[in-house]
This record gives structure tokens, sequence and C-alpha cells, in this order.
């Protein structure tokens, strides 16, 4: 009854419209960022650089990867630490 | 001075480019311009029925290409305007008979001669839409309002980009004022605000458009019918004319009566 209700006063109808936006915006969310390999890859050395200024890391275990949830994207980085670097002298010059 | 050749591309098949193609060049022709109308569809000819010039064809694209003949044997003229030539493709040859360089060699002697080349590139993002781009000085992107359609223009700005054609148009077609008006049809706002290009123009979805289809005469000819305007509209504003965009919200029951009774 109340579904006949809120299709007569055009409330199912509404829903189409903002339902396929929606979508849409969530879909091209996932589609924009979509990295290539090649990019990823020189991200991770790039990063690796960076990293190993401060500390050492087993870089056998290091993993860069794009996570995609239901509405988010984030940039995921698993990053084994093998020792703490005790002089940080490289990074001040 | 050289033409501008464009390409009209939509990553997804069946929005309309071919229609497209057809209609914006029979209207710059119509308005004098020397255009010239060629199928990147290799292997799925089809601008040929569109334009009812299917039973003139001898050479092809492909045969210009592998120099079976001289370009100018290949252009069918157009039997409406002399103003219009059409480049038809091979039917029975593979998309890969044609090479991004070549295609972009041909598009380049035909800007000697026309005003306008419209490029008709085929569905999806390989090699025939490579071949359709790597001409064109400019792109015009055909999309629906469907949440499918919309996202292949999405990636095909990506890929134009990429190709070295930023900034392309965006006509969105088969667009139903009843349904949009009821809210079940994503309007042109919501369309242009997701995409973020510029809007070149609107083509509503009426039985006019497949009535001459069937016909092989582009509905650009057809001056009483809202598609038919439309198109009319986006040709003038390819020459820099500013013509409003039609409404889209549906005619009301005053404009139904003036069309009932022919004041417009």
């Amino acid at each position: 009854m109340w579904e006949f209700l809120s299709r007569l006063f055009g409330r199912e109808n509404e829903a189409s419209k903002v339902a396929a936006k929606e979508r849409l915006r969530l879909v091209l969310v996932h589609d924009r960022t979509t990295v290539s390999p090649c990019l990823l890859e020189t991200l991770k050395e790039e990063l690796l650089d960076v990293i190993s200024k401060y500390m050492e890391i087993d870089q056998a275990g290091f993993e860069v990867n794009i996570e995609q949830g239901d509405d988010s994207m984030a940039l995921v980085a698993n990053i084994p630490i093998k020792e703490m670097k005790r002089a940080l002298s490289r990074t001040k010059n | 001075m050289p033409g501008k050749a464009l390409v009209i591309t939509s990553g997804k098949g069946g929005v309309g480019k071919t229609t497209t193609t057809a209609n914006l060049g029979l209207g710059l022709a119509l308005r004098g311009h020397k255009v010239a109308l060629v199928d990147a569809d290799t292997g799925l000819r089809n601008l040929d029925v569109v334009m009812g010039l299917e039973n003139r064809i001898v050479y092809d694209l492909v045969d210009v290409i592998e120099g079976n003949c001289r370009l100018a044997q290949a252009l069918i003229r157009d039997k409406r305007t002399r103003n219009l030539v059409l480049l038809p493709t091979a039917q029975s040859k593979e998309k890969d008979a044609v090479k991004p360089e070549q295609m972009k060699e041909l598009v380049k002697q035909l800007k000697d001669e026309f005003d306008y080349i419209l490029i008709d590139s085929p569905a999806g993002i390989e090699h025939g839409f490579r071949n359709a781009v790597a001409g064109a000085d400019e792109a015009i992107i055909v999309t629906t309002p469907e949440v499918a359609a919309v996202r292949d223009a999405d990636r095909i700005i990506g890929l134009l980009e990429a190709s070295g054609l930023y900034d392309p148009s965006l006509i969105i077609n088969r667009v139903r004022p009843d349904m949009v008006r009821r809210g079940d049809m994503m309007d042109i706002d919501d369309i242009i605000e997701i995409l973020a290009i510029p809007l070149l123009g609107v083509v509503p979805d009426d039985e006019g458009i497949i009535i001459s289809t069937n016909r092989g005469e582009p509905v650009v000819l057809n001056g009483r019918c809202r598609s038919g305007e439309a198109f009319n509209n986006i040709v003038r504003r390819l020459e820099g004319e500013e013509v409003p965009f039609l409404d889209m919200r549906g005619d009301g029951l005053l404009e139904k009566l003036k069309r009932l009774v022919g004041l417009r």
C-alpha cells in the first residue's frame, strides 16, 4: 500500500535518476583512480628511496597497492622494517 | 586554409555516433561548407546505409590506402548536395588493414580540399579508435543519459587526452524529455557536472529520427522534427554561432497544442 502511494506521488520515480547519478559517481571514482602497474612500480621505487633514508626495509616484503572499498580508495603500503637507522645526518643536508 | 578534422566518438556502441556524423555532415554541407565524411569503422561499415548511399560504392578507404585507386575515385558524392562526399570503409577487411599513420596522411589530403572532415569512429578503444583519432584536430563525444554510456564517455575523455586531443565537446543523444521531467532520466546538468566538458548539443529521442534513418535520409533535412532541429542547432554552433539549447524538460500542454495546430 505504501509502495503504491509513494509511486503515485512520484517518490520511486525520483529515485531512479538519483540512483543513476549516484552509481555513476561511484564507478567513476574507481575508474579515474585506476593506476597502471608501471606507475605503481615507479611510486614503489621512489617510496623505497625516501624511506631508506630513515630505516632499513625488507625489500622482498615491500608491497604497495591500491585498495578499493565500497565508496573509497586507499593506497595501502606494507613495509617490513629490518632496522632503524640511528643517524639521520644524511637527510639533513 | 586547410579544413578542420573532427572525430565523432563515444566508447560505447549504439549511442548514435554514425547518425550524428551523417546529420552534422549533411547539415554543414547544406549550409555551404565542403564536407567529407570518413567511415573509420572498417569491417562494420554503416555510414553509407545511414546516408542512403550504399548502392554507389565502388572503392573504399582500404582501396585508397592499398593503392588500388586514387582518393578522388573512392569519394562518393551525396545525392542531395554537391558539397558532401562520403569515403566508405571496407566491409570485408579487418580493422588492422589500416594504420594510424596512413589515416593521418589520408585526412591531411582531405583537409586540402574540404572545409570539414567528419570521422565516424568505431565503438571501443582499440585499433579502430586509434585510427579514427589519428588525423583529427578536435573530438566530439556522443553519449546517452545512461550510466554505462556516460562512464565510457569519461574513459574516452582520458584516452583522447593521451592522443593529444584536449577539450572535446559533448553531444547528449536520445534524451527523453518526458522521462527527464519525471526524474527517471539523468538531465543535461547532471551529465555535464560529472564529465566537466563543454556541451555542444542535446538531441531528443523521437520517432522522426528512426523514420528518416529507415529511408536513408538524415533527419536534419526535416525541420519540423525536434531531433532535426537539434542537429541543425549543433551545425550552427560548429560554425561559431551561439544557439540556445532546446528545452529538454518537455513540452507543456500549451506547446503541444501549438504544435498540433501548426503554430510551430
